[in-house]
């Protein structure tokens, strides 16, 4: 059972990620994590965010909902939609050379996640798409264990 | 008179994110002010685009004052840093706070960016840049 749990829904718009990383940088000091924690979490939530305004809704207005769970081993943040769902499975690390080369940026978000959070896990129900990204308190070494589940 | 020249012209006062414009010499700085993400980063792509349009390859990234960064603004050094470097100039990123050159780290760009601490530094180099292509 969470300690505690929050809830925050917003637009899928890009104006309110700053928002979206106000809401877990508050909760995640009350949660007493460190500033290097909070930075890399607020990170990673603002990628899968930016990722689902523009992938998974095509930058069309829907909802997204984000949850924080607090517990006594982990700070959880899931982030749910219903547009178009991920396939972690074809995804592959980008290469910076390549992506400079082709002079597009972009493809970097994904890895910014499993990079700064332990794990990150994506399940689809029905409609409904869920990114788990979870931050162990212990610091547990885990630079992800970085599993795309 | 030092080399400075008008100190600055904005774009982007609508939001937490500014880029203002100096210019050093041939050098054209830019200073990030704020948070830059997938909301903010037209301001730096505009602020690129100018510099595109106006012919100044020799840029330089003062990012002092720039608290916050996401792959949003990262992707757009990499649309523009070959089509610089290509035209004889570069992309210099100076100045970065420590939590936001962590990023920059963790993702690899110093392999693909100069980075360095101060701005002054990044002068020094275009200089040297220079020089070593006058000379040869």
């Amino acid at each position: 059972m969470p300690e505690s749990a929050h809830s925050l829904s917003i637009p899928s718009a890009t104006q309110h990620l700053t928002k979206v990383r106000r809401f877990v940088e508050k909760h995640a000091h009350e949660a007493r994590l460190g500033e290097e924690a909070i930075a890399h979490i607020k990170m990673a939530v603002d990628e899968a965010c930016a990722n689902i305004i523009e992938h998974a809704y095509d930058n069309a207005r829907q909802k997204i909902s984000v949850f924080v769970m607090v517990d006594s081993e982990r700070f959880t943040v899931c982030i749910r939609d219903q547009g178009r769902s991920f396939h972690p499975e074809s995804w592959s690390e980008p290469n910076l050379f390549k992506i400079a080369e082709s002079r597009r940026g972009g493809g970097l978000g994904v890895q910014i996640m499993r990079s700064l959070m332990d794990q990150v896990e994506y399940t689809t129900q029905g409609n409904m798409n869920e990114v788990r990204l979870t931050k162990f308190r212990s610091g547990r070494p885990g630079r992800n264990g970085g599993k795309t589940a | 008179m030092g080399r400075r020249e008008k100190p600055h012209e904005t774009i982007g006062n609508m939001s937490n994110f500014s880029v203002g414009f100096r210019a050093e010499a041939h050098i054209r700085i830019l200073d990030l002010k704020g948070e830059l993400d997938a909301h903010t980063v037209s301001e730096l792509e505009a602020a690129l685009q100018k510099c595109r349009e106006d012919k100044n390859h020799h840029i330089i990234v003062n990012g002092a004052h720039l608290q916050y960064i996401s792959s949003a603004g990262l992707g757009v050094f990499m649309a523009y840093i070959e089509e610089m470097r290509e035209a004889g100039g570069d992309i210099k990123i100076a100045g970065l706070q420590a939590n936001v050159y962590n990023i920059f780290d963790l993702l690899g760009f110093p392999l693909l960016f100069d980075i360095v601490k101060a701005e002054e530094e990044a002068i020094r180099k275009f200089d040297a840049d220079r020089k070593d292509k006058n000379d040869s």
